[in-house]
């Protein structure tokens, strides 16, 4: 009885997520792009790198770094925390 | 239709954890099934940033005279990655000191807390 | 866990260090190729896969140290802070170091041409920092975890 419940939940669902897929909008046209034209145009000069998207990691958006630099710190500090009793 | 195909890919890849997230007991299949839908949805924010017919965006000895792909979901995509990794570490860590206190990974009998 | 068989342990043998080595080499020419801090470190910390798998648990520990790895990457994370706060003067993250005449500061010529490697202001700095704490971090990981394998085997008896 759970199942079949689950089953229509799902098929539901799935049919909503295929006709969203669909109806997107043109694969290849980006709408909005000015954001990326001026980092395209003004990576080299203004960072002096020439990978636009290390310089977009480290320097345009080099907070978001610093922030998943610390969530992985956060995992090794877990995984350390749960096995600790472990002896030899 | 036959133009949007990526999107349907990332369809197909999050529809099939969610079946695997609601439908099986084992745990390992529970993890299997959560690592799924984290990867479609990186899939999906890389699609999101191609323009036809253009290069990597990158000035190293490039082929002259054309456009270049957005550099930003792919810098979004690198984090959302190293995210996944700490989530799968921690979902399989959870899941081995569960099976060393109730002998099973079923999870139909692991509901009572034991002392 | 058991070692294999004395052909996987060969190939081992020979790969090893060439693994690490492309590992630094993705990591040190993040600026100027595809790659970077991160996916350098992947790189490296399969290497310390490798190992794992090919001799087993026990010759593993005499070879690669927990503590050693758990202060590397602690320095990477550090570095990584230091550098950010070292461009304090005018905010938070600036890169204090592109296109002036010292330390990898050269100016980059515009457009398409064979990269130099002298240039790129902090960003080198920042991918070295980030890489050795990614292959430290899941170094670690992996450790312990084939660690806690047999810890948590289920007994016989009860």
């Amino acid at each position: 009885m759970k199942k079949i419940i689950f089953g229509i939940a799902f098929i539901i669902f799935f049919s909503f997520l295929i006709v969203s897929a669909i109806n997107m909008r043109t694969f290849g046209e980006p709408n909005y792009s000015e954001m990326d034209d001026y980092f395209i145009e003004n990576a080299q000069s203004e960072t002096g790198a020439n990978n636009v998207v290390t310089s977009v990691v480290f320097d345009y958006r080099g907070f978001d770094t610093l922030g998943e630099a610390t969530v992985l710190f956060t995992a090794v500090v877990g995984v350390v925390a749960l096995f600790r009793g472990v002896k030899k | 239709m036959i133009g949007n195909l990526p999107y349907v890919a990332v369809v197909i890849f999050i529809g099939l954890g969610i079946y695997t997230l609601m439908f099986k007991k084992n745990l390992i299949k529970i993890a299997i099934g959560v690592v799924l839908i984290e990867n479609g949805v990186n899939l999906f924010l890389i699609t999101l940033g191609y323009r036809k017919e253009a290069i990597a965006p990158i000035y190293t000895q490039a082929p002259s005279g054309q456009a270049m792909v957005l550099p930003t979901p792919q810098a979004l995509t690198l984090t959302s990655i190293v995210i996944g990794i700490a989530t799968t570490a921690l979902i399989l860590s959870v899941a081995m000191m569960i099976y060393k206190h109730y002998g099973t990974l079923d999870t139909d009998q692991v509901r009572r807390l034991k002392g | 866990m058991k070692e294999m068989s004395k052909i996987v342990r060969t190939v081992t043998n020979f790969v090893y260090g060439f693994i690490i080595i492309f590992g630094f080499y993705i990591i040190a020419h993040g600026h100027l190729t595809p790659g970077g801090g991160f996916q350098g470190g992947a790189v490296v910390a399969s290497a310390f896969a490798l190992l794992l798998i090919s001799y087993g648990r026990l010759i593993t520990k005499k070879f690669l140290k927990k503590d050693i790895m758990s202060i590397t990457e602690s320095c990477g994370l550090t570095m990584f802070i230091v550098v950010a706060f070292l461009g304090l003067g005018i905010t938070f993250f600036y890169n204090f170091l592109a296109n002036t005449g010292s330390w990898f500061g050269n100016t980059t010529v515009i457009g398409i041409n064979p990269g130099d490697m002298n240039t790129g202001g902090v960003i080198p700095l920042m991918n070295i920092a980030v890489g050795l704490e990614v292959l430290s971090a899941l170094g670690v990981i992996v450790l312990i975890m084939a660690g806690a394998a047999e810890f948590t085997k289920k007994k016989e008896n009860s």
